[in-house]
């Protein structure tokens, strides 16, 4: 994916800020937070609480009032989210930039068909015949690798298990074939078998169609194992920025300590080293 | 001794059988693990032996005594269970003092002041939160209170319901080592549920495989180390969850 | 420090301290909305009016002066006079004991009954869930005012009579809230948590059931409170409430209804102490909900 970095990225944020009102004024979940992307696969780890989450939903500026994000720049493909109308920021929304959320169940209509849900997510973007929706829908959900489409499209949600579920969410989110794709624990609510199948799915597609990828997890290892580059969050700010790969050359002491007080398979230890919260709450 | 001893425990819910043929034993003061995908069955055969599944059939015994198919008074003083969310386990509107006084209220016994204090230090609560309401808590507190008014009636046998599944890896460390210091230091006996092999490898000295309602291999948790299981259910489980990274499919 | 840290205090040192706390952080919640606090602050001048009448009213509310009868409102009589000759003011004053009792008994009465039956329908489920709230729907089935109607009309009119019949006929409305919120908690894991605890199942309800319902019933309570004082101004209206010469408000707009055309004010001025005060019951209703349970607010 390095050849392609002399390209103008395909998203630049700069300076992002989140703030919520408590009642003790304004306070801070995203503090400042600076990166470019390109058509690369992103992790951003962080702990509850971190701003991860909040980082993804400000891009697609969804962040809901009381809330409110400000950013000295947020270009994407070009494009400045900041001074698009709400309208506009709509047809972007899902065309070019889709969001992948923890849990089917919430995010699927119960009362509508995967059928026409799929479909739906395509007709709101793209003029088609009906015909070709219905190819194109199918052809969707056989590349999310469900076996029978033509049933699948008659199902209801609550009629599906909760790794097909989470590949329909994929579906729908790809059919209008973006150009980049932020996955918000897309597989926290998953069985660990089903999870790899489901990350190995967004793997396999983003490469396919040379996408950008958000990958926001709580995980370490399941981000280092899908992602090219890694921000480590921790209380609004980035605290360390490497390659994937380098992952465990982590010198930060609260990615240190995130790795280190996750439990091995081959687990000799008797005590899990614990975070000591104050050597860096400077920072 | 045998703490906890199942033989061919059936579990339903309705017409659906949700556990079959169950078999095992857990020896006093062992460490024992229930490990499975979500729909396993796992969980229900913590909720059969708590009384809090009363539609089984077979033969439950805690620490010698045959279990009967509800909650009985008796054996909470004997066995206890921690559940899976901090968030629904604790009452939202009753403070850390309340929650932990209760059972004392309830089994009557004297002298809750000084029991309160002495367990909140136990779980490494510190005092000022003792007259705190859930809502002013973190996950990691919550998770302390709910294990801590386990403790209160000294049970000898707990029962873990994947209690670090819902917390952060860094307050899952914590939560793990002060289970572990717990049982090593009131010799207690854990049966825990989780879908977490890793956390078996540190917790636990045996665990049970299951799936689909059967356990499939009863493995010492040694075996995660090199991934020796026989049963290829077991294989799949243990790669998916990372362990021998040359076997990922 | 201060009065307001010490009950703000995020670790309080006593349990005292932590109710108090808790109290204070949802009065002044409740402040923050003006609409609530003038809804307080009628209900308050209402009751001040019950306990001060004698000291409040210029007149007796019973003593009639034919020579004065049918006075439009003037500084001696501010709400004017009514067909005998009594002040309406005075009677207005002291008909807010008679509302005051009504709504405190009513509340005392139909709530925590509706509260018992839904928590330990919703609790206990099964059949017992079905039997109680059979029984329910049909008291729920049947229009107010008519059951009320025919309680008073087979137990005889009058003032006690009237409570009864709107208490009966209004708890089976707090019977399903109660049971309804009780069956979104019933299999949570602190209620498991107090069962493998060895509690008693009256201890659980009692203990842990009730005191999660209290709030949505407060607040239900307070809003009904205005239907209430409007059945029994209605039962008044027809005869079947507080007898004669007792200054019940729906009594006084029945006698004024009479003479609605030429003196307006005798049914006019009972008529608007109703309004102020379901007003009043209406906005702090309102109000509490907002603060005690915010998931079924309007506001986030």
């Amino acid at each position: 994916m390095t050849s392609e970095k002399t390209q103008a990225p395909l998203l630049d944020l700069q300076n992002l800020r989140v703030s919520f009102p408590t009642p003790k004024g304004r306070v801070d979940v995203v503090k400042g937070l600076s990166f470019t992307l390109g058509r690369e696969r992103l992790g951003i780890v962080g702990e509850s609480g971190s701003g991860k989450s909040m980082t993804g939903r400000a891009i697609l500026r969804l962040i809901r009032r009381p809330g409110v994000q400000q950013a000295d720049r947020i270009l994407f493909d070009g494009i400045d989210l900041q001074s698009l109308s709400e309208r506009k920021m709509r047809d972007l929304r899902g065309a070019r930039i889709s969001m992948i959320m923890q849990d089917p169940k919430f995010s699927l209509n119960p009362v509508m068909t995967i059928g026409d849900q799929i479909a739906e997510a395509l007709k709101t973007h793209e003029r088609l015949a009906r015909s070709a929706v219905k190819s194109r829908v199918l052809e969707m959900l056989h590349a999310v690798r469900i076996n029978d489409p033509e049933r699948v499209v008659t199902l209801y949600p609550h009629e599906v298990s909760g790794g097909m579920g989470q590949r329909i969410m994929i579906a729908m989110m790809l059919i209008p074939r973006p150009d980049l794709l932020i996955a918000d624990e897309p597989t926290s609510a998953l069985d660990v078998s089903v999870q790899a199948q489901v990350l190995d799915l967004i793997d396999e597609l983003v490469r396919e169609k040379g996408m950008g990828l958000i990958l926001i997890s709580h995980d370490l290892n399941l981000v280092a194992r899908y992602c090219d580059r890694i921000l480590v969050m921790h209380a609004g700010q980035v605290v360390e920025s490497c390659a994937a790969a380098d992952l465990h050359k982590a010198t930060h002491p609260y990615t240190r300590g995130l790795l280190a007080a996750v439990p091995r398979m081959e687990e000799t230890r008797d005590e899990l080293p614990v975070l000591d919260r104050s050597t860096w709450s400077g920072t | 001794m045998i703490a906890i001893s199942l033989k061919n425990l059936d579990v339903s819910y309705g017409t659906t059988k949700v556990v079959e043929g169950a078999n095992f034993d857990v020896a006093e003061g062992e460490s024992f693990a229930l490990v499975g995908e979500s729909g396993s069955g796992k969980s229900t055969i913590l909720k059969a032996i708590a009384g809090l599944a009363p539609d089984w059939t077979g033969e439950i015994s805690v620490l010698g005594e045959r279990r009967g198919h509800g909650v009985d008074h008796a054996f909470a003083t004997r066995c206890q269970m921690v559940f899976q969310d901090p968030y629904g386990s604790l009452h939202p509107r009753k403070s850390v003092d309340q929650v932990l006084s209760e059972p004392l209220k309830i089994h009557g016994l004297g002298n809750r002041d000084q029991r309160v204090e002495e367990m909140l230090a136990a779980v490494g609560l510190d005092r000022r939160f003792r007259y705190r309401y859930p809502h002013q808590l973190s996950g990691g507190q919550r998770q302390r209170v709910a294990i801590a008014r386990a403790l209160m009636l000294e049970p000898k046998v707990m029962l873990l319901d994947e209690p670090t599944s819902a917390l952060d890896v860094s307050v899952q460390a914590e939560i793990l080592n002060l289970l572990k210091k717990l049982r090593r230091e009131q010799g207690l006996t854990y049966l825990m549920v989780t879908h977490n092999l890793p956390v078996v490898s540190f917790m636990c000295d045996r665990m049970a495989v299951m799936n689909k309602g059967r356990i499939v291999e009863i493995a010492p948790a040694s075996a995660l180390h090199d991934g020796s299981f026989s049963d290829p259910y077991t294989q799949s489980l243990y790669a998916a969850s990372g362990g021998n990274p040359d076997r990922k499919d | 420090m201060t009065m307001t840290d010490w009950l703000l205090a995020d670790s309080p040192s006593s349990r005292l301290q932590a109710s108090l706390g808790n109290g204070y952080r949802m009065l002044r919640m409740l402040m923050r909305n003006p609409l609530t606090v003038i809804g307080a602050l009628i209900l308050l001048a209402l009751i001040l009016a019950a306990m001060f009448a004698p000291w409040i009213a210029p007149h007796s509310p019973l003593g009639q002066n034919l020579g004065q009868r049918l006075l439009p409102p003037s500084a001696e009589h501010w709400m004017g006079t009514d067909e005998l000759g009594r002040d309406i003011f005075s009677r207005v004053i002291y008909g807010a004991r008679i509302t005051l009792l009504i709504v405190a008994l009513v509340a005392v009465i139909s709530a925590p009954l509706g509260l018992l039956i839904g928590a330990i329908s919703g609790y206990f489920g099964g059949w017992v869930d079905k039997v109680m709230m059979g029984i329910t729907d049909v008291f729920l089935s049947m229009p107010k005012l008519i059951l009320a109607l025919a309680f008073v009309a087979a137990l005889g009119p009058g003032i006690e009579n009237a409570i009864i019949a709107i208490a009966i006929t209004s708890w089976p409305a707090y019977a399903r809230i109660a049971r309804a919120e009780t069956l979104t908690f019933r299999n949570s894991e602190f209620i498991s948590a107090m069962r493998l605890l060895g509690a008693s199942h009256t201890r659980i309800i009692v203990g842990h059931v009730l005191p999660l319902c209290t709030s949505s019933m407060i607040v239900r309570v307070t809003l009904d409170m205005a239907g209430i004082i409007l059945t029994a101004a209605g039962l008044g209206f027809l005869g079947l409430g507080a007898q004669p010469p007792l200054p019940e408000w729906g009594a006084m707009i029945s006698r004024g209804r009479a003479f609605i055309l030429d003196q307006w004010w005798v049914a006019t001025m009972p008529g608007f102490a109703i309004i102020i005060v379901s007003l009043g019951f209406c906005l702090l209703g309102d109000g509490l909900r907002d603060v005690l349970d915010p998931k079924q607010g309007g506001k986030s």
